[in-house]
């Protein structure tokens, strides 16, 4: 079942990176994505079959344009910071504990966290990351640290991968 | 009309990727500069590409462009992550004016 939607996933984007139904493509793209499984198949997300579950779909949909909007607001806070003549900025790095228990949630929310306002993932450790933050908040307050940084993310993370 | 928006939308991204540049520039050690060549860079590369996918619609073009923008989205933040542990892992030390930093205490732990 695993191999199956690996199958499909690539030969998908084979589809999509040559757009043309010529038959030559097609089983160029066939051949080729039966090679890469047999040959990486162990490599793919462990429980593939969550792909199909319309809930998490329904989610996954409702993440992406949430998350935009913040790239967007994180954009125009670096902008801001940039231009500013005086430079606001109060960096350091700090630590908080994350309730997800994947790998897949733990990679998407170190992503995340790094493409949002004024955060970058430095490291996971077990479920602890650390993040350099460019105006810290909350000085040696992990638990708000950790709701202001990735509570928003986190619930919905949650439901997509966990 | 769509070949307006398309420019528009171009114009917003090389304008993100400059001030990308500029906080590349301006910000004063490796972790700061990192969150500006991430952040901007991100939007403004995937402003342009979206550029690219809305002037030539669903041709083999704009499709490659879509797929691109969402392989940055996927690679950007990962290779920044990177670049900052192997930055603090090889003693890069953080700006004089930083308030905090937890993760230094943890390594002296390890070692």
């Amino acid at each position: 079942m695993r191999a199956f939607i690996q199958f499909f996933v690539l030969f998908g984007l084979w589809l999509l990176l040559t757009w043309s139904l010529q038959p030559a493509d097609l089983i160029a793209g066939a051949v080729v994505s039966v090679i890469v499984v047999a040959l990486m198949g162990n490599m793919f997300i462990q429980r593939a079959t969550n792909i199909l579950n319309p809930v998490r779909i329904f989610w996954m949909l409702f993440y992406i344009p949430y998350l935009l909007w913040y790239i967007l607001w994180a954009n125009i806070d670096v902008a801001y910071r940039v231009i500013n003549p005086s430079m606001p900025i109060r960096p350091g790095i700090v630590r908080f504990k994350t309730g997800l228990k994947t790998d897949m949630g733990k990679t998407f929310l170190a992503n995340s966290i790094t493409l949002t306002p004024g955060t970058l993932t430095v490291d996971i450790v077990g479920d602890e990351f650390f993040v350099h933050w460019i105006n810290v908040k909350f000085d040696g307050d992990p638990k708000k640290q950790g709701e202001e940084i990735a509570g928003k993310f986190e619930r919905i993370i949650r439901r997509i991968f966990e | 009309m769509s070949e307006t928006i398309a420019y528009i939308m171009m114009t917003v991204g090389v304008l993100f990727d400059l001030l990308g540049c500029v906080g590349l520039v301006r910000l004063p050690d490796v972790y700061n500069r990192l969150q500006a060549a991430t952040k901007c860079v991100t939007l403004g590369t995937c402003m342009i590409l979206l550029g690219v996918f809305v002037l030539t619609g669903f041709t083999a073009m704009g499709i490659k462009a879509l797929i691109c923008m969402f392989f940055i989205l996927i690679t950007n933040p990962t290779s920044a992550h990177a670049l900052a542990r192997g930055s603090h892992k090889a003693g890069v030390p953080l700006w004089p004016g930083s308030v905090i930093d937890e993760y230094q205490e943890i390594q002296e732990k390890k070692s």
